[in-house]
């Protein structure tokens, strides 16, 4: 088979204009006749489906949450890109799409990229509209800052709380839509199987979180926007109960998984305090526009920060990359922390993070400028460490944050089964093998307010009208599979927890598929997970029923499919011979350390193919043509 | 410096939403200092499903005081004995070696138990359905910048719409009113130029929704703010009362 992205023809900046013009219209009294599930409600998720019901479509919501607006695109910090140029500093759409291709290795789809540059203005303005309350001037207009590896001031933000302030906003327009009765929400219900019927996506199976009930649901079509997997690596930046399973179900069913191990490691987070640890806190990466990275020259240092004189310091980041200094893309400034303490130069009582100091930015900007600008996050650092770090520098470690990877979508955002849709976090598309700052909201939202709604239609168009009955064969024998998986679960009764096991999978993933990757280190992952797995079919430990809130069934069923997942992702990273972004295999570095791509061979979307149980998935490959960039090492030197 | 503590938990623990309900008692020792309210949560879970016991349910998500989903009341008082943070928010290091923790859910007629701590707050979702919203399709709106707002107003809608929607307010309100959340979306729209436009049918709407999900009234006793992890002001509760009255006595509802 042979991936076709559908890319249009045309020149770059043309394509989404002239597509948007090509594709077939459902006219607006026919719309009323299909009916669109969207899994997920957090921007892509709830912004596709207020915009799908506001065109007409009936639609059908589902979360796991007790609301849509826990979804976890409320945590994201930091804020959200656009080419509005209010600055006046040379931004433009084609400097962010060359921004985003090149922060992204040159793994992505000039084609996606660009035409996310191009709506990214129209994401600011509906998001005012609605009253998002981003930061302002004291003139009243809009304020910009510039946000980790960008060159110019095109990052709007609202305070620390970006991310919450613009689900609240798609959250609202999805609450307009509820109240119209054209979307008909289902919260606190999990999505646990794709039904497909002559190759096409007809449906979901649910399982209600509330009363265990299992229940199908038919459509003309299915968007997922279920977030990424960076829970496989049990400890990350994501929220207790973002998982895989709806996309690794789907994947399952037929959708390919693109680029799986393209994992974005976060360079300022809270370290790890002990075993207990449940999730990591990230510090917004704001934070690095005014702290200084350093830790001590010497190995074994155990003096106090405020002991270590500044000649024994060694400001990494600003010695080894003098032009960004201290705001190099995501990737270097997390490697580079992990060599520090590789080096046995780390700091705190674990040895494992990196001082981020603000005693320069205090003394030459004042103590109240620092906490006007970051007041809400020294707060929360104080909270979680104990520690002040207006008196003391932070401690910083890398953490598991964002996973480029995930289903791969053509220019349609469809996958590869016809009718199935991804958007989002949970999609492959836009970020290459790594993501620039206050870049996932602004995918998020256009996946979801600007390009779903126009690229669905031309699907629906050539749609029948009438819909799959739930009591089809398909349907009946989804809904069995997931009852049957639920009472093995139940029926094991081992002596391990999930959390064990979820923990387990975790370190094997982070020691040997994390910041750095070596060809030895991935097999024997491999063979571990694959034991891992046998032990987690007969060993896990589940207790309660299947016809009740069970929140170890949840649980356990997520796990399980990570433990999938973490084999597929541990198999992409051993075929891809080169580095990348944020996947850095040791064997291939220049000889500064570097990420050494190789893109004779490796300028490909690696999509995998699930093939059964317990079979090796098959590799289609998507090659990527660069015709309006020139493909360059990276560097922030 | 990390500290080791022993802990006596008193959980409420309510199989369904028609069960009784009542509190467990359960030791608890070795805890770190370090750890997060939920992670001791955790670890207690853990050993509950190794001695054969279902573990207490909870709702908890972000885990870093954002999403709003964790919901106890711990000794008496929601989210804890803190200001300004949600549970999962609050470390062991503020409970002192060997006291009892109580533990229960958010109580109110319109939050019904589901199961142990885990309460049902699609009422506030149901309240913004009824109109917490500027009426914009996508597309077709202004650029962002044609719409000034003075830093001063766009701080203060802001500050109004930080709330998380945790329903904390509603938990210590004796009479479990639910006027502080209700009047965070109110104040935020009505202070912005894009929510003008709908500013009266809006508090109509939405305050008859919240009658309508059992929430009870304002006695003005400022339990709510004091408890709100986004320390959501009072004020937002005088304007709302502005706003509604004006609707009622001035505009025709459209």
């Amino acid at each position: 088979m042979i991936l076709d992205a559908k890319v249009p023809a045309g020149d770059l900046a043309d394509k989404w204009k002239n597509h948007k013009f090509n594709v077939k219209l459902v006219n607006p009294a026919n719309k009323r006749k299909y009916e669109v599930i969207v899994v997920g409600t957090g921007l892509a998720g709830a912004s596709a489906a207020a915009s799908l019901a506001e065109l007409g479509y009936n639609v059908k919501a589902f979360c796991f949450q007790d609301s849509p607006r826990r979804a976890h695109s409320i945590a994201a910090q930091g804020g959200i890109n656009a080419a509005k140029n209010y600055q006046n500093d040379g931004d433009s759409v084609f400097r962010l799409f060359y921004d985003t291709i090149k922060g992204g290795d040159y793994r992505s789809r000039e084609a996606n990229v660009y035409r996310l540059a191009e709506v990214s203005v129209n994401i600011i303005d509906q998001c005012v509209a609605q009253g998002v309350p981003f930061a302002r001037e004291y003139g009243g207009l809009l304020a910009n800052r510039s946000f980790g590896g960008a060159q110019v001031s095109r990052t709007f933000y609202a305070r620390g709380q970006t991310g919450q302030q613009l689900l609240l906003g798609a959250y609202s327009a999805l609450s307009r839509q509820i109240n119209t009765g054209k979307v008909e929400m289902h919260s606190r219900k999990e999505m646990l199987d794709l039904v497909v019927v002559d190759g096409q996506a007809r449906g979901i199976i649910v399982r209600d979180l509330v009363t265990g009930e299992i229940s199908s649901h038919s459509a003309h079509a299915v968007i997922l926007a279920t977030g990424g997997y960076g829970n496989v690596f049990y400890l990350s930046t994501n929220a207790m109960g973002s998982n895989v399973t709806a996309a690794w179900r789907a994947h399952k069913k037929g959708a390919f998984f693109a680029n799986p191990c393209y994992t974005q490691i976060h360079p300022t987070c809270i370290p790890v305090s002990g075993t207990h640890q449940s999730k990591l806190t990230l510090m917004s990466e704001s934070l690095r526009n005014d702290g200084r990275v350093w830790v001590p020259k010497k190995e074994g240092d155990t003096r106090k920060p405020k002991d270590i004189p500044e000649n024994e310091r060694d400001y990494y980041l600003e010695r080894k990359y003098p032009s960004f200094g201290n705001l190099v893309p995501r990737d270097v400034a997390s490697r580079n922390a992990k060599y520090a303490c590789d080096e046995g130069r780390g700091v705190g009582s674990t040895k494992l993070a990196v001082y981020l100091d603000f005693a320069d930015a205090i003394k030459r900007d004042g103590k109240d400028t620092i906490a006007a600008k970051y007041g809400n996050l020294f707060d929360m650092y104080q909270q979680i460490t104990g520690e002040n770090p207006y008196e003391t520098p932070m401690r910083i470690f890398p953490a598991v944050h964002y996973t480029m990877g995930g289903l791969w979508v053509d220019y349609n955002l469809m996958t590869s089964v016809p009718g199935l849709y991804a958007l989002g976090e949970a999609n492959f598309s836009d970020h290459g093998a790594n993501r620039l700052g206050a870049s996932a909201l602004m995918q998020g939202l256009a996946d979801g307010y600007f390009v779903v709604p126009y690229t669905i239609g031309d699907y629906l168009a050539r749609m029948p009208y009438d819909k799959i009955g739930t009591d089809h064969p398909a349907f009946k024998e989804a809904e069995h599979q997931v009852k049957e998986k639920i009472s093995q679960l139940l029926s094991i009764n081992g002596s391990k927890t999930v959390d064990q096991f979820h923990r387990e999978l975790g370190l094997i993933m982070w020691d040997n598929c994390g910041m750095s990757r070596n060809a030895e280190g991935l097999k024997e992952a491999k063979t571990k997970i694959k034991s891992l797995r046998d032990d987690f079919w007969q060993n896990v430990k589940v207790l309660g029923e299947a016809g009740q809130m069970n929140q170890s069934i949840e649980k356990a069923g997520r796990v399980a499919d990570f433990l999938e997942l973490g084999e597929l992702m541990i198999d992409d990273a051993l075929d891809r011979n080169e580095s990348c972004g944020g996947h850095f295999r040791e064997e291939y570095q220049t000889e500064e350390g570097e990420a050494k791509r190789n893109d004779e061979q490796y300028s490909y979307v690696a999509a995998w193919e699930y093939k059964g149980k317990d079979q090796a998935e098959s590799l289609h490959k998507e090659q990527l043509e660069f015709q309006n960039v020139k493909l360059t090492q990276r560097s922030y030197k | 410096m990390e500290e080791k503590r022993n802990y006596t938990l008193k959980i409420w623990r309510q199989k369904d939403a028609n069960d009784k309900g009542g509190f467990v008692t359960y030791p608890l020792n070795d805890i770190s200092t370090d750890m997060s309210f939920l992670e001791m949560i955790d670890v207690l879970n853990e050993k509950l499903i190794a001695d054969g016991q279902e573990p207490v349910h909870f709702d908890h998500d972000c885990r870093e005081g954002i999403c709003g989903m964790c919901s106890m009341v711990i000794n008496g008082k929601p989210h804890g004995p803190k200001d300004a943070i949600t549970t999962c928010q609050l470390h062991m290091r503020s409970f002192d070696h060997g006291v009892t923790i109580t533990v229960e859910p958010w109580r109110a007629k319109a939050f019904p138990v589901i199961r142990d701590l885990v309460v049902d707050r699609t009422s506030f979702d149901r309240i913004i359905q009824a109109g917490g919203y500027v009426s914009v399709n996508t597309g077709g709106v202004p650029d962002a910048n044609e719409i000034p707002i003075p830093k001063k107003i766009a701080d203060d809608a802001f500050d109004a719409a930080t709330c998380i929607g945790c329903g904390a307010c509603v938990a210590a309100c004796k009479n479990a009113s639910a006027m502080l959340f209700v009047s965070a979306k109110i104040s935020q729209l009505a202070m912005l130029p894009q929510g003008k436009v709908e500013r009266a049918s809006r508090a109509e709407d939405m305050i008859a929704q919240m009658d309508e999900e059992g929430f009870g009234a304002c006695t003005n006793t400022g339990a709510c703010s004091a408890v709100c992890p986004k320390e959501i002001s009072l004020e937002h509760i005088a304007r709302m009362n502005r706003e509604y009255f004006t609707a009622k006595f001035t505009a025709k509802k459209s």
